[in-house]
């Protein structure tokens, strides 16, 4: 029997006149790779912003692992094993990539001891291969601030995997990385969230991203989910085509 | 690709830090520290005052590194140094040790009460609010004339050291050495706290605190502990200058001593731990000559000099000092390649 490790139920949001979030109710599988899908502004990231505890909703609830985490600020569902990648990197712009992955460590084993270096602490070698393992190794020293934009968006995935999470959300997680090093960037996320058996939900234009990557595609649309199924039925469906990939059918 | 070179090896960054020029200029400016009392005796006084009042700049110096402002910090330094007055003028000759423990108790109990309200907000609300509790508590300290002794502040008698009543000049050395170790013990502790994971976390208050949020961490919660850690220096600063001076007064909380902790730590080199004493000594040296001979316009003087370090120098005294190091440094090798 397929485990639901998240589930929303009737998650509604309003801004202003603007239902961001219409009564949306999803589950998500642990194990599987959900990519949303969706035209700019269908609430793709308002759905992740309400699953992360960003965003209260006026409505509905979320559950993870069978317990209701609406309530929950940010901080308290990462300790329950979700982790979230931005859009927009989310890093500490003075520290370097792997002083990054360092905090993200001592955040995750709640280090306390003043007197310890955190360049010395246990997890180092994990972060650096960890940093590897996204294709940043080279620039473990360099400022995040002077990076440019494609490898701080794989420093902020690191980060995000760094917390060791059960489930894992991206917002566009291969934006402003360059198309030739896109699917590389993919395979290797996907095999190490394979490998740690981290389910993840990832919001994505890229439909040949979508297509290999994803299990299960939802498609958003006026704050809600108007299509589910695996990627071959889903890039394949008229509707979609015309709203979300633009093609005339 | 711009790298920060010395983040990568730590072990090599304490070697190379072992041998650098700089670091025996630290070693020979310790020495002429500890030689004061018999070198320069005139000078005790003044190099003891100027580093009680670098143990309240470093705690300035803490919250800098969070990216926060208080212009209000001298409450910590006033209410540590009352703290031991109320002690000392209720059972005189209590021990020098017992006055400096209960007056940092006494700033770390207010730091927490005043730091869970502070600590919500940021920027110029952090820094005012920080100026407003510590109005309030100089008004209390001016009008509880009963308790407090109004403007005239308290006076009291010299503290026993472990039992042993001491004289004037003999208390003066315990005073003097006392304050160095500190120095050196919190300045190294202040050090480890910044490189450690806790301190860590508390400066990236300055850059990102969604990122922190969303690394399981209270953002409240990591600026409380810098704040209460800040609280506590600026005690410590609070109770030795008081037991320096024999005399506490509402001028200890007055808005102009936190502006002026500010300024040192501008001054020393923001968010540096050594430039917190640096400037300290150096604010104190020109502080009073310069009142001796330039009369009134000494304040002109250093707002000047402070102006020329905000433009040509922001890193302050210490970063003067390092990039001048750095400077030397490069020359012989320079040289070596001469003499290929």
């Amino acid at each position: 029997m397929t485990e639901v490790l998240l589930e929303t139920r009737n998650l509604t949001i309003k801004f202003g006149g603007i239902t961001a979030a219409d009564n949306v109710s999803l589950t998500i599988n642990a194990g599987k790779n959900l990519a949303i899908i969706g035209p700019n502004g269908a609430g793709k990231t308002t759905f992740l912003n309400i699953c992360t505890g960003w965003l209260k909703p006026s409505k509905g609830q979320v559950l993870f692992e069978g317990q209701d985490i609406t309530p929950l600020p940010p901080r308290k569902i990462v300790d329950r094993g979700v982790a979230r990648a931005f859009q927009i990197p989310q890093l500490f712009t003075e520290h370097t990539a792997l002083e990054n992955l360092l905090i993200a460590a001592s955040a995750r084993q709640k280090r306390r001891n003043p007197l310890v270096d955190m360049h010395a602490i246990p997890e180092r070698t994990e972060m650096l291969n960890l940093l590897d393992m996204v294709g940043c190794a080279d620039v473990a020293d360099a400022l995040v601030v002077e990076l440019p934009e494609g490898q701080r968006k794989l420093i902020d995935i690191a980060v995000a995997l760094a917390l060791k999470p059960r489930l894992l959300l991206m917002d566009e997680p291969t934006s402003g990385v360059a198309s030739s090093e896109k699917h590389a960037i993919m395979e290797i996320l996907i095999g190490a969230l394979k490998e740690a058996n981290v389910t993840s939900v990832f919001v994505e234009h890229d439909m040949g991203i979508v297509e290999k990557y994803a299990d299960e595609v939802a498609v958003w649309n006026s704050g809600n989910v108007q299509l589910r199924g695996t990627p071959a039925e889903i890039l394949e469906h008229p509707d979609v085509i015309r709203d979300v990939i633009g093609e005339v059918v | 690709m711009p790298t920060r070179t010395q983040s990568s090896k730590p072990s090599n960054k304490v070697n190379a830090r072992m041998t650098s020029p700089l670091s025996w200029l630290w070693i020979v400016g310790m020495a002429v520290i500890i030689a004061v009392p018999f070198l320069v005796p005139s000078m005790q006084l003044l190099v003891n005052f100027a580093l009680a009042k670098g143990l309240a700049v470093l705690g300035v110096t803490v919250l800098l590194r969070a990216g926060q402002v208080s212009f209000g910090h001298a409450l910590y330094f006033g209410i540590a140094a009352y703290a031991g007055a109320f002690l000392m003028t209720s059972m005189p000759a209590t021990d020098f040790f017992v006055i400096l423990i209960v007056g940092v108790l006494g700033a770390i109990v207010a730091g927490l009460f005043v730091g869970l309200f502070v600590v919500r907000y940021r920027g110029i609300f952090f820094g005012m609010l920080n100026l407003a509790f510590s109005m309030i508590f100089w008004s209390i300290l001016e009008k509880f004339y009963h308790l407090t002794g109004g403007a005239d502040g308290l006076r009291f008698t010299r503290p026993t050291v472990f039992g042993q009543a001491l004289d004037h000049v003999q208390f003066n050395m315990v005073l003097y050495y006392s304050v160095l170790v500190l120095m050196v013990a919190l300045g190294w502790f202040t050090h480890r706290w910044f490189a450690s994971p806790v301190g860590q976390l508390f400066q990236t208050i300055k850059t990102n605190e969604t990122r922190l949020e969303y690394l399981g961490i209270s953002p409240k919660r990591a600026l409380l502990s810098g704040y209460l850690l800040s609280a506590a220096l600026c005690g410590v600063g609070g109770v030795m200058m008081g037991m320096a001076q024999g005399v506490v007064t509402p001028e200890y909380v007055w808005w102009v001593r936190s502006a002026e902790m500010v300024f040192i730590a501008v001054l020393g080199g923001a968010g540096s731990v050594q430039g917190a004493f640096l400037g300290a000594l150096i604010y104190e040296v020109v502080r009073t000559y310069a009142s001796v001979y330039a009369g009134d316009i000494w304040q002109m003087i250093l707002g000047g000099f402070l102006l020329i370090i905000i433009l040509f120098a922001p890193g302050g005294l210490i970063g003067i000092l390092e990039s001048a190091f750095k400077r030397d440094t490069t020359k012989p090798s320079a040289k070596t390649g001469d003499r290929k």
